[in-house]
């Protein structure tokens, strides 16, 4: 036991502490505050402590708990809300109220309910670490794995089944001559991966919904992307869009440093949303990691950790499991203030200069993997960055640029027109279209890919004619340049924008995405035809069926089908009217005025 | 405590900061007391502690304090501040002592001014609406209870009278429930604390608020101080005594650089500007105590107002207040000097919390629609002015030609309106609906059709 000799903010300094590791939980004070070691000198640790230190005082005392910050992993943590290191938060209200008091505990899980343990392994079966030993049904739509926990391997000498509390045995294995006994309960570790037999590409993607996501910039599951923005972007939205919408099994949120009120949003909308997968609430797959801004700085660095560890846990059980972590560079920030309070030499911007790897660490715990129990699994790991004053030069974005491998721009101008989701389709870019290539051609449709492509240089050819007619005026183009205006438009007005509080627009199926792309496309190629057989552009954009296209988000997903088929055919049939229009001799056009 | 020693160890004086030595065992952030030798007192609070010596952070100036004889004793407990309700009507200075000449306070109980974190799984979902009147504010960004809300502005346009404005026409759907305003002058001249206190009078709101006022003249460490007194007292008043509390802080850049001043005084590593690294941390202890809790009546609703530097929206108070708050309120100087009253720029603008707030049963069916449909529009005749301004509207084409002209009414009938003038949400959607006739019926995409057959005015 060590007592402290100097307090500084988040930051504590204790002596005596010979013995004790790097990393290892103690607690501090007399109210014995959760807290870390982080730097060992001598016989003194350097503590972060994960709450307020208001009110300890030097000589209070230090005591090692000889164990690393942890997380409890098992059945009852889905729709659960944690603080950064994994406090119920639900819990606590009922211990001290609307606000959370100090040095106040709970356990992260309720050791008293039963559970329904279900044994698949049988006994006399050898098992290692990581294999499935059973399951408990415990969300309607999620099977909760019960897995060997870490270094047993042996011999089952016992299996149970029925109801048990997440502490009862259920099992016992014979290890090197000792039995030990299994519970459904497991602690790991949160800053070491948890280990896997192998890692490997995804062919997959992670479909979220979003058209701009899906379509033109798309994450494969177990990938890895950044949301850079400045403030007022969309970064939380677009975050909560995909929490809610994308299919994977399940959804971890790590509201890292941000606002209060946005997590109240996320409790108080999933509970009532449906998966649009298996419509059964998205509570149900979710677990909530809140550490907001105002929140200890140090529990705020823990969180995300907290997070990806519960992530890799149901990777584990064979989950594709999705990590949304709003937002990093809190706790880059959060990082930089423990290290200026260690006096370290900083790096760029303050930051410390083991920022980059760190990011790297983390992000390479994402991935698509065969886990220990032979099961495939995958963590998608989606981090928002908040870049200051829009920067992206900056080291939190750039240090997460060199990891990820997809890029959403948010773009500040996008959000003041109230182009949401704002992601910039000329600064974005996604690195797995050729790895995904083959789920497209298989599951979406064989043009799909090439219809993008062409859509992509459509957007990218607008653009080039924007600065021009900036300059000289759009009279100044030709026919055939100005209808690509109107494409353009089209695209990113009935298309890439997409609302996300409109009950049917807030979600696309790769269907009806691929539908609405092929009938602008549709639209592209008779109106181009139709200029070049002297239509003018000026009789294009004001075809009456450029306003069915644009309420084609609005479509149903049981109707799209037919509702497409509809708009092409007025396509077709209008722009054969305008063609034919233009063909008449020119005293019948006279006459008709 | 039971006993208290006086240290006359103090072994350095630096800007607002007192190194007092042999103390061996001070609280983190404990609160101690200054005494001169002429009996004069201040107040401090630990900064920094250690088995050897305690870093004492002076609230007040530092003139007067020796290393020879001047005793320092600790306190034993955190920076507490008397509440009740009956602060309701009096003005206090930046560190809570009344400045109105009137009786001595009977506090109900006192209160840490630091406060706690409201546990987020306690929050409730702010969604009442909020009426302020102005057009822009209830049309395009809508402001709910529990909201926190920065204006951005510059040195001389005018937030102070936007603040007032919205302080005097908030309404709400049911206004019999109690209401108080808390008022922040935090660094700010007489002319402006004045200015408040003459508005609140004149509307009667004076009797319902509760004032702290540090001014420019002030010790600037008593603006560490100012807020916290502040949202302490909102605390009390709307998680204690149910009240809808609205509190203004005026001006958050002075407290920011009050901040700024202590950290080069504790010789920190400077981050952006010279700002603290910890400045978003401190910032959000400030801002995150807005909002409502589950199962109690009360709501905070916060009002800052930050003045930028040289107009400079990436600046690091405004970029991190930024992403703290709920959005923001831009107000734009060349709409100020085009003689547009309020002016604020829709395209910086923002409310986050204003899908809770509107729609059927809070606003109108259409109000989301709208409000989408006059930025899309507004955004195209900003691009067409921009056009104009280089080729000519002659050049330009009819549709665009349009938008322009929708452009220019929108700002002189949308945007601009009278400091007295308070329009109620019908009105401000009338006023929407009006504008967007003048554009084709069929480019109104962002609106749901039905609404469009029901509301659109043809000609």
């Amino acid at each position: 036991m060590g007592s402290i000799s100097r307090i500084s903010g988040p930051l504590v300094i204790a002596k005596d502490m010979l013995g004790s590791r790097m990393y290892d939980v103690v607690k501090v004070g007399r109210s014995e505050l959760v807290g870390e070691i982080i730097q060992l000198k001598g016989e003194n640790a350097i503590i972060q402590v994960y709450e307020d230190t208001t009110g300890i005082r030097p000589g209070e005392p230090v005591v090692s708990t000889a164990a690393q910050l942890s997380v409890e992993l098992g059945p009852g943590i889905l729709t659960k809300i944690y603080d950064g290191i994994q406090r119920p938060l639900e819990e606590l209200i009922r211990k001290s109220g609307s606000f959370i008091g100090k040095g106040i505990s709970a356990t992260p899980l309720d050791r008293r309910k039963k559970w329904i343990f279900n044994p698949t392994a049988k006994k006399g079966e050898h098992v290692s670490e990581g294999a499935i030993l059973g399951y408990v049904q415990e969300t309607e739509i999620i099977k909760h794995y019960i897995m060997v926990p870490s270094g047993v391997d042996g011999k089952i000498k016992e299996i149970k089944k029925g109801s048990f509390t997440i502490i009862d045995t259920v099992a016992r294995i014979e290890h090197k001559g000792k039995e030990i006994e299994v519970q459904m309960m497991q602690k790991r570790p949160v800053r070491s991966p948890a280990k896997f037999r192998r890692k490997f590409a995804s062919d997959e993607p992670l479909v979220t919904g979003q058209r701009v996501v899906d379509t033109f910039f798309p994450v494969a599951k177990g990938g890895t992307a950044a949301v850079p923005g400045p403030f007022g972007s969309g970064k939380t939205v677009l975050q909560q869009s995909l929490a809610k919408w994308s299919n994977a099994d399940i959804v971890i949120y790590v509201g890292c440093g941000e606002r209060g009120n946005e997590m109240t949003d996320v409790l108080t909308e999933f509970p009532e949303l449906k998966d649009p997968y298996t419509g059964k609430p998205l509570m149900q797959r979710t677990v909530l990691i809140a550490n907001t801004s105002n929140m200890p700085v140090a529990a705020r660095e823990a969180s995300i950790y907290t997070g990806i560890t519960i992530a890799e846990y149901f990777r584990d059980m064979g989950y594709g499991v999705a990590v949304m972590a709003d937002s990093t560079s809190r706790w880059a920030e959060a990082m930089r203030e423990i290290s200026a309070r260690l006096e370290e030499m900083p790096g760029e911007e303050g930051y410390p200069a083991y920022l980059p790897k760190r990011l790297a660490e983390y992000y390479e715990r994402s991935g698509r993997v065969e886990a220990l129990s032979g099961k495939t699994g995958s963590v998608t790991l989606i981090g928002a960055v908040s870049p200051t004053g829009g920067d992206i030069s900056e080291p939190v974005t750039q240090g997460t640029l060199r990891v990820a491998k997809v890029f959403w721009a948010l773009d500040a101008s996008l959000a003041g027109a109230r182009h949401f989701p704002s992601i910039n389709w000329l600064n974005s870019y996604s690195l797995y279209h050729e790895a995904l290539k083959g789920w497209y051609v298989k599951n979406v449709n064989e043009n799909f890919v090439e219809d993008r492509a062409r859509a992509m240089k459509l957007l990218q050819r607008e653009a080039e004619l924007k600065d021009i007619v900036q300059l000289v005026g759009e009279d100044a183009l030709p026919d055939s340049e100005r209808v690509l205006l109107t494409i353009g438009r089209m695209l990113r007005e009935d298309f890439l924008r997409q609302s996300a509080f409109d009950e049917i627009d807030a979600f696309s199926s790769m269907k009806k995405q691929s539908l609405m792309l092929r009938t602008i496309m549709h639209f592209a190629d008779a109106a181009t035809e139709a200029v070049l057989k002297g239509v003018p552009s000026d009789n294009i954009s004001s075809m009456k069926v450029k306003a069915e296209i644009s309420r084609m988000k609005g479509v149903e997903e049981k109707e799209i089908e037919s509702v497409a088929k509809r708009i092409n055919d007025s396509i077709d049939r209008e722009t054969a009217e305008l063609v034919k229009a233009e063909e008449a001799p020119i005293e019948a056009k006279q006459g008709k005025k | 405590m039971e006993f208290e020693i006086e240290y006359e160890t103090i072994e350095s004086v630096a800007g607002p900061l007192v190194v007092v030595g042999r103390v061996g065992n001070a609280a983190y952030n404990e609160i101690v007391r200054i005494k001169m030798k002429d009996g004069e007192e201040r107040l401090g609070q630990v900064l920094d502690t250690s088995d050897k010596h305690a870093v004492v952070q002076v609230f007040g100036p530092t003139n007067g304090i020796n290393v020879s004889d001047t005793s320092v004793s600790f306190l034993g407990e955190t920076f507490k501040a008397g509440v009740s309700e009956e602060m309701l009507g009096r003005i206090f200075d930046g560190q809570g002592r009344p400045i109105d000449g009137g009786r001595e306070v009977p506090y109900s109980k006192r209160m840490d001014i630091n406060g706690e974190p409201i546990n987020p799984a306690a929050r409730g979902m702010p969604s009442d609406f909020i009426e302020t009147g102005i057009s822009t504010i209830d049309g395009l960004n809508t402001l709910v209870r529990g909201q926190k809300l920065p204006i951005f502005s510059g040195s001389g346009l005018p937030h102070n009278e936007l603040a007032a404005q919205i302080t005097r026409q908030a309404r709400v759907k049911d206004m019999s429930e109690d209401f108080a305003v808390v008022f922040a002058g935090i660094g700010i001249t007489y002319d402006d604390s004045d200015y408040f206190v003459r508005e609140f009078r004149k509307t009667g709101a004076l009797k319902r608020t509760v004032a702290f006022i540090n001014l420019a003249g002030d010790p600037s460490i008593e603006r560490i101080l100012t807020p916290r007194l502040a949202l302490t007292t909102a605390e009390y008043l709307a998680f204690e005594k149910n009240m809808h509390v609205l509190v203004i802080l005026d001006d958050m850049t002075n407290y920011c650089e009050a901040l700024r001043e202590l950290s080069s005084a504790r010789e920190e590593v400077p981050g952006r500007r010279g700002y603290p690294g910890y400045m978003y941390t401190d910032l959000a202890s400030i801002f995150e105590r807005a909002g409502i809790i589950k199962g109690k009546k009360g709501s905070i609703t916060q009002l800052s107002i930050e003045t930028m530097p040289s107009d400079d929206v990436t600046h690091p108070i405004i970029d991190l207040t930024g992403y703290i708050t709920e959005g923001q309120m831009f107000l734009d100087r060349g709409m100020s000097n085009k003689g547009i009253y309020p002016p604020i720029n829709p395209t910086g603008s923002l409310s986050r919390l204003m899908n809770f707030g509107i729609g059927k049963g809070k606003t109108r069916e259409d109000h989301r629609g709208v409000a989408d449909q006059l930025y899309g529009a507004y955004s195209r005749a900003l691009e067409a002015r921009s056009l104009s301004s280089i080729v000519g509207a002659e050049a330009l084409s009819e549709s665009d030609r349009r938008y322009l002209a929708f452009g220019e009414q929108f700002e002189n009938e949308f945007i601009k309106q009278g400091f007295n003038e308070s329009r109620t949400i019908e009105e401000t959607l009338t006023i929407g609906w009006k504008l967007l006739s003048m554009l084709p019926e069929d480019e109104l995409t962002r609106i749901k059709e039905e609404y469009v057959k029901k509301y659109y005015q043809r000609k």
